[in-house]
């Protein structure tokens, strides 16, 4: 403030000049421009990020279909929760279940009867009945599921 | 007649007047293309926008049948192929010119690369074209799910699902990029709204970039004849160059219409997010070759996943393919480079090898 005391010419000018040579201002005058963009782009930006949808509560599930229903040596999707499923019945008989999604890059999976493997078509990708990955590029197992048969009823649930 | 003639030249006065085309009248005189052994690769940049200008037309008659929701998209486009009179006319010339426009972009690209005609003062000329590239193909990718079938509803999984490999951001995107954590009807909406609205805005913009860019710097006269001794000749782009690429713009509508008519676009069967992937699930042929690179790769390389490494080389050489102005030193001293030729051909090569792959190779094996 000392130089504002000693400039020339009537005090409000000098106020005014001394004001419009502050970088001060400049700094309040481009944050006001600043924030004025961020109050635009920021309400739009998270206006495009979708809300975050919280994670399938299903934990046990009983299918749509009987245990006869699904002979040795097939396989059937199934809803598990908003995701989906693969039961397959082994050719000696007993039932597995897996997430239907495969590992590699989320396609749906599907039973091979030909060649015993669960497959995926999108980028060949095998796996065995156990879930483990045989041949192709997934890099993990299969999710597997418990699978319980109560009567005619199978119920499908998340390991512990 | 006469007085037709006087309304026209009337009406010819007038607009002189109020708008005034002294400017495009010098423009015009001003413009010439050099002629010599290479000026054919002069016409695919026009036959791309000839294309372009299809595609936004075909796409606006598309537009009034349409319905981007999950429940209805299947059914609006099976309705506008069965029903409406030249419905499977105009969905065909869209799916034939999309896919003619990217096959003209790519030999635009490589014929500016073999020709080195991205060399200063030419590189923004550069930058803008490879721009237009991407939104040509995100055009493809967004487009490609909208008749919300089988083989698209596959194609946006692992797509999408390819986002969401990248490191630290990937989930972020992933969910950004299907407005959720599934492709479903929130990710063909959004699809939707990039397709129809944010990129052609874009594309206008960078499209104008490149186009005036193009009139200031002139046709680049390629390395190799500039080094003979530059081309003398060069005929007048009004109306002599004009006419020619009018030529090839009728013979490309021509080809048009008889892929449409003969093999008219399919629909295959509805999106069933609780079906397994169709064997034969394939992506538009301008991604085979990528496509085709992520089956091949194991599953592991050095301990990271065999997919990241793809995606990262693939995001890696585009990003080469966008620097090339600055990478290709000889070339912007005027000297001929010829590893940097054989490198571009060694990537047409490799696009070529692995998209012949990827639709003769056993996909079940």
């Amino acid at each position: 403030m000392a130089e504002l005391a000693q400039a020339p010419g009537p005090p409000r000018r000098r106020f005014i000049e001394w004001l419009m040579s502050r970088t001060l201002t400049t700094w309040l005058l481009s944050t006001g421009i600043g924030g004025l963009v961020a109050a635009i782009i920021y309400p739009a930006g998270r206006y495009i990020v979708p809300p975050e949808a919280g994670e399938s509560a299903a934990g046990t599930v009983t299918l749509p279909f009987s245990p006869e229903d699904i002979q040795p040596n097939e396989g059937k999707i199934f809803k598990f929760g908003s995701r989906p499923g693969i039961l397959v019945r082994s050719a000696t008989g007993d039932l597995r279940a897996f997430s239907a999604t495969c590992t590699h890059l989320g396609c749906i999976v599907q039973y091979r009867p030909d060649i015993g493997h669960i497959w995926c078509a999108c980028h060949n990708g095998h796996f065995d009945l156990s879930g483990h990955v045989v041949q192709g590029p997934p890099p993990e197992p299969l999710e597997s599921f418990v699978v319980n048969v109560r009567g005619d009823q199978i119920v499908v649930s998340k390991g512990a | 007649m006469p007085r037709m003639q006087t309304w026209l030249s009337g009406l010819g006065a007038y607009l002189e007047d109020r708008i005034g085309f002294d400017g495009l009248r010098k423009l015009a005189k001003k413009k010439d293309v050099p002629v010599h052994r290479h000026t054919i690769w002069y016409y695919l940049g026009g036959m791309t926008l000839f294309l372009f200008i299809v595609q936004v037309s075909t796409g606006i008659l598309l537009l009034f049948y349409y319905r981007p929701s999950a429940e209805e998209a299947f059914e609006s486009v099976q309705f506008l192929m069965a029903e409406v009179t030249f419905g499977w006319l105009i969905r065909s010339i869209h799916s034939w010119a999309a896919n003619l426009m990217i096959f003209t972009l790519f030999l635009h690209l490589f014929s500016v690369l073999l020709v080195k005609a991205y060399r200063r003062p030419r590189d923004l000329t550069w930058y803008s074209g490879v721009g237009l590239l991407g939104l040509a193909l995100a055009f493809g990718f967004t487009g490609y799910l909208l008749p919300w079938n089988e083989l698209a509803y596959f194609a946006t999984r692992v797509g999408t699902e390819i986002t969401g490999a990248f490191p630290i951001v990937g989930d972020f995107l992933l969910r950004v990029a299907r407005g959720g954590t599934d492709v479903t009807g929130a990710t063909l909406t959004r699809f939707y709204a990039i397709h129809v609205a944010v990129l052609p805005a874009a594309t206008t913009a960078i499209l104008g970039l490149h186009l005036f860019l193009v009139q200031k710097h002139g046709m680049s006269v390629p390395l190799s004849v500039e080094r003979e001794g530059g081309t003398r000749r060069a005929m007048p782009f009004v109306p002599n160059f004009l006419l020619r690429d009018l030529v090839g713009w009728l013979v490309a509508l021509a080809i048009l219409a008889a892929l449409a008519a003969f093999i008219p676009a399919e629909l295959g069967s509805k999106a069933d997010p609780f079906a397994p992937a169709p064997a034969g699930i394939k992506p538009e042929w301008y991604f085979m070759f990528m496509f085709q690179t992520l089956k091949y790769l194991p599953s592991h390389i050095l301990g990271i996943e065999g997919e990241l490494v793809g995606i990262l080389g693939f995001t890696f050489a585009g990003l080469l393919l966008l620097l090339v102005p600055v990478l290709d030193r000889r070339g912007a001293r005027g000297e001929s480079s010829k590893v940097f030729t054989w490198i571009i051909i060694g990537a047409i090569v490799y696009i070529i090898v692995l998209t012949y792959l990827g639709y003769t190779a056993n996909p079940t094996v």
